[in-house]
């Protein structure tokens, strides 16, 4: 079967006889090979599922509609997140994010504080995020990779700096890497 | 047998349960026939347009129970466009119209009303159970009146359908005095209920050993819900999602400890992380266990969990689970026989099990029957081994992601895999094909798939010969189902005789013209040869040359269906 290699990369497989003859009402059968790593950490990522959609071949995989459905609406790992100061609480969906920067919009948007500003200038930012996780111990968020810090995250809690003084509340690495 | 007098006859054929031991009986002479006609009460019609509803109540005036499909297997991919057909109206109407008493429909991939609903509920006096399987076209309103007028209801299961909610109190439509109730399934419904009615309801129903709830209803109401029905056996939850730390939280995990007839849970719709541990008690006692809607379980979470289930026989997750936790499920649950691993992000590449989980399960679970795995990869090796080891297989259903992709260790397609699955397991009756395949897998299936009924088949094969080798060879096959392969007018006009001892052919983006499957269509009158687009005019086929999009082929003695809509032309 002959491949053709397109400048994005993308696979493109044309069924037909072995011996090549063009069929009387050619069709090109596209089904493009998905390349993985949808956990990447890049604003790519809503090109990718742009591309995604567009080289999808109609029922495949066999999945039917309504899994498909109840699928989409994605693992809903609700968490409380909570503000030094905010006289309520607000819940995100960690499910919805595929990383640290993402969820650092998330943040911004619900409290306008602890978004980006915080991943680039970690030391003069007012406000510092912490995270309980499953031990019941409360740590800085962005030490470990996004899978296993929401594998263990059970709340959040943005914390006023002025509350940790004196604490090196540099993270390992740094959050900025996740920028 | 012409000695006995019929009241004989009829005990003996009281004993004879199965559909297919039912047909023949009726086979062997015309007093059989009268005999076993007048005495059928369950009924099974693969494919509503195989025959019509006044035939069948004709035949069958002391029927109780009717199980009817619709659409082909391939609806559930959003192959067949909307509107095809498999309503169920004028079963329901023929129904009515006569005598019999129905007290038992099975629906799967049909078209249901309200209208249907509401004629059914009023129809019947003795109606005890209805099941609904990827059914669509009601609201809630249908089950009102299901609820309202079903005096003697025992079942309602509602499993995988497209409801549309119309906010309204149809639980509470059960009247005071219904007590019947033994199962009731309405996880698949997107509304709200009334909490307040479905308790009530639960505490007056002391035969109850059936609950799945939907998401709406929350946790606290479950913990009332199950210290009321002590005696469930299968449960579903809807939402499991609250705070740790909170007294209904520990109030339920009391509770869960007095539910030890539960062998069977479902649903966890929605779910609070680290909740889990809850539900470890009754873990033991569990031989199916459904999480595959469960998306908010994480993998670690869920491979704690298993490991309690040391009793498990049905088993049905994400494929989040990966493929060590594959492996602990391989040596917790020894006694497994069905499994499903579903895609958790089709497109993605997160937690995926490839063939290393397969042929962990394979070491662990000699007992396997049933499988159903999406994976991201397979290899001819992992194949070999799983067929080595699992000789048992009834149903083995494998859905590679990437369509066509080769064993990724030789490069070579992975026919010899698919070769020794069907020369090793001697009893299988259904088969999904995937990954990069020849006509040699074909050749295979054919020589040594004896036994097997159903076939589905994608984006495989090289020449005509593939789909010979399969019609050629397997005998009982009575479904198949082809999409994307090289096949055509060779394949299709070589053995029209064998058509009509199957239920139905399907083959979609085929190379199969309009010209054959008119000369098909001719040639075999008892077959209803269906062609279509996607929604396009029936009469854009002009030249017998042009490739047909999909092709539906059944046996029937109904005729042409009346319901079929502009686009599908009946040759």
């Amino acid at each position: 079967m002959a491949r053709e290699g397109l400048g994005l990369e993308i696979t493109e497989l044309r069924l037909g006889l072995p011996c090549g003859e063009p069929q009387k009402n050619e069709k090109k059968r596209m089904f493009s090979e998905i390349d993985g790593g949808v956990g990447e950490e890049n604003g790519g990522s809503g090109d990718r599922k742009i591309i995604e959609k567009k080289n999808q071949v109609v029922g495949w995989p066999p999945v039917c509609s309504y899994r498909k459905k109840n699928m989409n609406e994605g693992s809903k790992m609700y968490m409380k997140v909570s503000m030094d100061g905010a006289p309520y609480l607000r819940k995100i969906d960690l499910g919805l994010h595929k990383g640290y920067l993402e969820l650092a919009l998330a943040l911004e948007k619900l409290f306008g504080c602890c978004g980006i500003e915080a991943l680039k200038d970690a030391e003069n930012c007012e406000h510092v995020p912490i995270y309980e996780d499953k031990d019941g111990d409360w740590m800085l968020v962005g030490d470990v990779p996004w899978e296993m810090f929401i594998e263990s995250c059970k709340r959040l809690r943005i914390m006023k700096r002025s509350d940790a003084k004196g604490f090196g509340l540099q993270p390992k690495g740094s959050l900025k890497r996740f920028i | 047998m012409n000695y006995f007098p019929d009241e004989v006859i009829e005990h003996v054929f009281d004993y004879v349960v199965s559909h297919s031991d039912r047909n023949s009986l009726s086979l062997v002479c015309k007093s059989w026939y009268r005999i076993e006609r007048f005495t059928r009460q369950r009924v099974f019609i693969g494919n509503c347009y195989s025959i019509s509803p006044e035939r069948l109540v004709e035949r069958f005036p002391d029927l109780k129970s009717l199980t009817l499909k619709g659409k082909p297997h391939f609806a559930d991919f959003s192959l067949v466009p909307h509107g095809w057909g498999g309503f169920v109206y004028p079963w329901i109407e023929a129904l009515a119209k006569s005598k019999v008493g129905l007290e038992e429909l099975r629906l799967k991939r049909m078209v249901v009303s309200d209208e249907s609903l509401e004629l059914l509920s009023r129809s019947f006096m003795n109606f005890k159970s209805l099941v609904l399987v990827s059914c669509e076209g009601f609201t809630t309103d249908g089950l009102a009146a299901v609820a309202a007028n079903c005096r003697s209801l025992r079942e309602l299961d509602l499993q995988e359908n497209e409801v549309e909610d119309h906010k309204g109190q149809w639980l509470s439509c059960f009247p005071e005095n219904c007590t019947s109730l033994v199962s009731l399934n309405f996880a698949c419904l997107k509304g709200e209920i009334n909490i307040g009615a479905l308790e009530r309801l639960v505490a007056r129903s002391p035969n109850l050993k059936s609950l799945r709830l939907n998401r709406s209803v929350p946790v606290d109401a479950l913990q009332r819900i199950l210290m009321r029905a002590p005696q469930l056996m299968d449960l579903g939850i809807g939402s499991f999602f609250h705070d740790l730390n909170s007294d209904a939280y520990a109030k339920l995990r009391t509770t869960i400890l007095k539910c030890t007839s539960i062998t069977s849970l479902s649903g966890f719709l929605e779910v609070a992380p680290f909740s889990l541990a809850a539900m470890y008690p009754i873990c033991q006692n569990l031989t199916s266990l459904n999480l595959s809607y469960a998306a908010g379980i994480q993998g670690s979470e869920l491979i704690k969990l298993i490991r309690h289930c040391g009793k498990l026989q049905r088993l049905w997750i994400m494929d989040c689970i990966g493929d060590k936790g594959l492996g602990v499920v391989a040596t917790a649950c020894k006694d497994l026989q069905e499994l499903r691993v579903f895609p958790s992000a089709p497109f993605g590449n997160q937690g995926a099990v490839t063939e290393k989980g397969l042929v962990a399960i394979s070491m662990g679970c000699r007992k396997l029957h049933s499988l159903l795995y999406f994976c991201h990869q397979m290899t001819n090796a992992a194949l070999i081994t799983v067929a080595k080891n699992c000789p048992n297989f009834i149903r083995f259903r494998l859905c590679i992601l990437d369509a066509t992709k080769p064993d990724p260790d030789t490069m070579q397609p992975l026919d010899e895999g698919f070769g020794a699955i069907v020369q090793s397991c001697k009893q299988l009756r259904r088969l999904s094909l995937s990954g990069q395949l020849t006509d040699q897998v074909f050749l295979y299936i054919g020589m040594y798939a004896e036994q097997l009924e159903m076939l589905s088949i994608a984006f495989a094969g090289e020449t005509d010969k593939g789909m010979l080798y399969v019609l050629n060879g397997c005998k009982k096959l009575r479904k198949l189902e082809i999409r994307d392969c090289p096949f055509g007018d060779t394949a299709l006009l070589t053995d029209i005789g064998k058509y009509e001892t199957m239920r139905s052919l399907w083959m979609s983006s085929c190379e199969v013209t309009v010209g054959a499957c008119k000369t098909l269509a001719k040639k075999m009158p008892s077959l209803n040869v269906e062609i279509f687009g996607e929604g396009e005019q029936a009469d854009c086929y002009v030249e017998d040359g042009q490739r047909v999009e999909k092709m539906y082929l059944y046996r029937t003695v109904a005729g042409k269906r009346e319901d079929a809509p502009e686009y599908v032309w009946t040759l």
